[in-house]
């Protein structure tokens, strides 16, 4: 069986374990990445969600195989840069001043659903974040504070987060 | 009455008004952030499934395919080595095969000659070394069953969990001044909690027969009082710590008992530590959820909106084993009135077993049931009245003076009218009433397509608005908390380090936030000065459940007390300083100050448990919702555009907190309302997955509008009385109004689903749909 290589959260990873392994598991177990979080194994709830490639995926349903050679994004890689100011970035901020995060368990999914649309220029329109996050369940919060937060982040670097 | 309206930052996003004449600039600011925040939002908090015990094992568990037989035998299949896994039937428990609840019905493990009474019930477990011989060895458990005739009905089962009967004034005479009297029956189904975290319970065995537990969990010690007895072991032998929780809705207030005694008898067996961590579609299948209910309203009222009869009666579906039924069920009868002065009630409660699994907890414990019914019976009779809701129910609204069904007299703490006339006002509740009864009337006139009188060619949607009031007892029922007895503590270590120690769980709420708040307020130190001891029954004392939105009103209380008490003690050799310039060297100088402070009954607060007479609440939270929906004429597919909000917490502990507990509440009430049904087939729930019990996404999810109303509860220090459940008692019954109001149909059988709303209207025809009405 040969290693799967790709870049985790810009460090390079190599694991060797079955094609089918899920990304998910991949990720917390084999490198200890436990901030992606699995709310229920099949695609509907989004917890799981990580960046590939620029893209939104449920983690729990990409096999480890199509990750060969890819970049992905975690929520532990979120706040890397602004980690060493001791601090978290802004959209982590945005969701703790808003209260965009409750229990928390749908948050890192969350986190990942809302930067990868503000890294493809999503603006603060409600109806447009909505639908950026239409893959994500949040139970807690009414997705109100989420909204806002979100929108706190878009408005505040004008049209591209 | 102290009536104080916190309202929500205006669109500049300026002003948070707090208090009059103080105003805190921006959003969090000058409001402390969520405690645990910053690890939940980088990924650094540590739920159950994210904790590692080097060695751990796997743990399953087998559970009937039937909902009702006799458990003849369980056989692994000989062709395994079954030395290499551990297997625990009901033989392996050491001490009693219960479940530690209200009663000893329900075991841990069905055992051999027993009967199974519910689909996905435990009856063995099984622990391996890793998840693909677990899989493996699962599969070769045989069991051998003998079917049982189930019962499904809970108005045909003979087995009565509980029943009560609260009554007061002459109902027929009521009926008798009555000059319409509506009869209505209400029904609502099963709702699952759907934490996005599903249970999950970590086992670790010590050396000398000890066992912690490490989970997802409400209830500290309610996990370990069913541990000990179970496993037969000592207070100090059992150990519940609480890892950081994704959610729980009730749904984790008695449930994880069961998995915590099913993995401590598995990691006892094997030695090693035993992970069981259900997946989504186990959680579904097995675990507790909303109790289905049948509520029966016979009503009488005068010409001029006066409630003069209730009759109620209501019938709950336990499920098979009694869990918290009886007291879900006692809460569901005392709020089944609604929130309405009426001088002739009579409610006849009970609740039955079936062959379904268990119901318990779920926010609103009882309530958003019975006040659905209550509030939609109501809705109804203002339409026979030709009267607004906003009216009937201004003219009915309890008020400080008046007596409810118990005998209990509101001296205080009585916002019904307050929060009712900010939905109507904050809404423009009358003025868009007015525009969608006209449209309606227009499509009716129109009457050119079916179903004729909501169809014309030009409308594709029809809108409609509607409004719910409610009232929520704050805290345990009747004398719950006196029965408790909670302990909650402050204690100033020696190194100067002020410490709260309660086993109020944080589950999203904000309790690591507000508890530091309120007792950083009595010393008069920084928030960040007070810290939280963790949630573990090592070091905790036993502040009680964290349920029934009593954690900011009971265990709040007691933090305040008990601050005070330190304060105190602190400052009494120096008169002169303050605790702020005292605490560090008072630690370090004289060693650690403790203070214990004992739940005492609140004054002039009693109840019969046994007559149901006196005071059933010490006090009660009121609230208020305004629901706009658009209905699709075609498909009938209900969108819940905006909702008003308006609850009265007694006193707003964290505004940004609180309405997140109003907004999140609010959504689980539209989706109990629209789209959330449990189907049932034999006894087995068929949509027992997320991609089939669906719950509102972001785009399902209305406009939610919160005002935060304070009528303080004089007997709680800071007035506090809760929010977590209010918000989920007004939400449905304001949504099936606006449908009413849209489209001209009750829906009084829960979710409203479009197939339910085309029914109706075929049902209804051409003329709208009447109650069935007698003119008294």
């Amino acid at each position: 069986m040969s290693g799967y290589r790709f870049l985790v959260n810009g460090a390079p990873a190599e694991v060797d374990v079955p094609g089918m392994r899920r990304l998910l598991d991949v990720l917390r177990e084999d490198l200890g990445l436990t901030g992606t979080k699995e709310g229920c194994g099949e695609g509907e709830c989004g917890a799981c969600s990580v960046i590939l490639d620029g893209q939104v995926v449920d983690a729990c349903l990409v096999p480890i195989a199509q990750v060969e050679g890819r970049i992905v994004r975690t929520v532990e890689g979120l706040s890397l840069a602004a980690r060493e100011r001791g601090a978290l970035d802004a959209l982590q901020e945005a969701f703790l001043e808003t209260g965009g995060a409750q229990c928390g368990i749908c948050t890192p999914g969350m986190l990942m659903a809302a930067r990868a649309y503000l890294d493809g220029g999503g603006t603060d329109d409600d109806e447009s974040i909505r639908e950026a996050i239409a893959g994500n369940l949040c139970r807690c919060t009414g997705y109100t504070k989420i909204v806002e937060a979100i929108a706190l982040v878009a408005g505040a670097s004008g049209t591209a987060g | 009455m102290t009536t104080r309206t916190v309202t929500r930052p205006n669109e500049a996003g300026t002003a948070l008004v707090l208090e009059a004449g103080t105003i805190a600039a921006g959003r969090a600011r000058g409001l402390p952030l969520r405690r645990e925040g910053p690890d939940k939002l980088t990924g650094a908090a540590k739920y159950a499934d994210d904790l590692v015990f080097p060695g751990a094992w796997y743990g399953a568990t087998i559970r009937s395919t039937e909902a009702r037989a006799r458990l003849v035998a369980i056989e692994p299949d000989p062709m395994l080595d079954w030395s290499t896994v551990v297997l625990v039937t009901a033989a392996d428990i050491p001490g009693d095969n219960v479940v530690s609840g209200i009663q000893d019905d329900q075991p841990v493990l069905v055992p051999v000659g027993g009967e199974i009474r519910h689909h996905a019930e435990p009856l063995a477990l099984l622990a391996a070394p890793d998840k693909a011989t677990l899989r493996r060895f699962k599969a070769a458990v045989k069991v051998v069953t003998e079917v049982l005739p189930p019962v499904f009905d809970p108005e045909a089962s003979d087995h009565v969990f509980a029943h009560y009967e609260i009554g007061t004034g002459d109902l027929q005479a009521g009926f008798a001044e009555a000059h319409i009297v509506l009869e209505g029956e209400y029904r609502v189904g099963h709702q699952e909690q759907l934490y996005i975290e599903g249970q999950a319970m970590i086992a670790v065995p010590g050396e000398a027969g000890e066992i912690a537990v490490h989970g997802s969990l409400q209830c500290p010690y309610y996990v370990h009082k069913a541990l000990m007895r179970s496993l037969g072991l000592d207070a100090r032998q059992a150990r519940v710590v609480q890892a950081e929780t994704g959610g729980a809705f009730g749904g984790k207030e008695e449930y994880p008992s069961i998995i915590a005694v099913h993995a401590a008898l598995l990691a006892s067996k094997c030695g090693k530590p035993v992970r069981m961590i259900y997946d989504r579609h186990e959680d579904i299948a097995a675990t507790t959820k909303r109790h289905p209910a049948i509520v029966r309203h016979r009503t009488g009222v005068t010409r001029d909106g006066r409630l003069v009869a209730q009759d109620i009666e209501v019938i709950m579906d336990g499920g098979a084993y009694c869990t918290l039924t009886p007291v879900v069920l006692s809460r569901g009868a005392l709020h089944s009135g609604g929130p309405y002065r009426c001088p002739n009630v009579r409610i006849r409660a009970r609740a039955t077993r079936t062959n379904t699994p268990p119901n318990g907890a779920f926010r609103g414990f009882g309530a958003p049931q019975t006040e659905f019914a209550a509030e939609t019976q109501l809705n109804r009779l203002a339409e026979q009245l030709v009267m607004s809701p906003a009216e009937i129910r201004a003219r009915n609204v309890y008020a400080i003076g008046d007596t409810t069904p118990t005998g209990q007299v509101l001296k205080e703490s009585v916002a019904g009218e307050e929060v009712l006339r900010l939905a109507v006002e904050g809404s423009n509740f009358e003025r868009i009433r007015d525009e969608t009864a006209h449209e309606l009337g227009e499509r009716r006139g129109a009457n050119v397509m079916p179903p004729g009188p909501l169809r014309t060619t030009l409308d594709r949607t029809a809108t409609g608005i509607g409004l719910a009031l409610a009232w929520h007892g704050a805290g345990f029922t009747g004398s719950g908390e006196v029965h408790l007895g909670s302990v909650a503590s402050v204690e100033l270590d020696a190194e100067g380090r002020i410490r709260v120690l309660i086993a109020s769980t944080e589950m999203g709420q904000g309790t690591k936030t507000i508890f530091p708040m309120l007792v950083a307020a009595e010393l008069g130190v920084p928030v960040d000065a007070v810290e939280v001891a963790p949630q573990d029954t090592a070091f905790v004392p036993d502040s009680g459940p964290t349920v029934a939105s009593r954690t900011a009103m009971v265990v709040g209380g007691l933090c305040i007390d008990a601050a005070r008490r330190l304060k105190a003690e602190v400052e009494r050799d120096n008169p002169d300083r303050t605790f702020a310039d005292l605490y560090v060297d008072h630690g370090k100088t004289k060693g650690p100050t403790r203070i214990d402070q004992k739940f005492e009954p609140y004054p002039g607060i009693t109840f019969d448990d046994e007559t149901y007479r006196g005071d059933a609440y010490p006090a009660f939270g009121w609230a208020a919702a305004v629901a706009r929906v658009e209905i699709d004429l075609d498909t009938a597919e209900v969108s819940v555009k905006e909702v008003l909000a308006v609850d009265d917490v007694g006193k707003v502990i964290h505004p940004i907190l609180c309405e997140g507990q109003v907004e999140g509440g609010t959504l689980q009430a539209v989706g109990y309302a629209t789209i959330e049904e449990m189907k049932l087939q034999d006894g087995r729930y068929l949509n027992d997955r997320l991609a089939t019990y669906l719950i509102p996404t972001a785009l399902d999810a209305p406009q939610i509008r919160t005002i935060l109303v304070e009528a303080p509860f004089s007997g709680a220090p800071h007035g506090a009385k809760g929010v977590g459940e209010l918000p989920m008692d007004v939400g449905a019954p304001a949504v099936v109004a606006a449908i009413a109001d849209a489209v001209g149909v009750w829906i009084t059988d829960l979710p409203a689903t479009p197939e339910k709303i085309l029914a109706a209207l075929a049902d209804a025809g051409g003329p709208p749909r009447r109650g069935r009405v007698s003119a008294a």
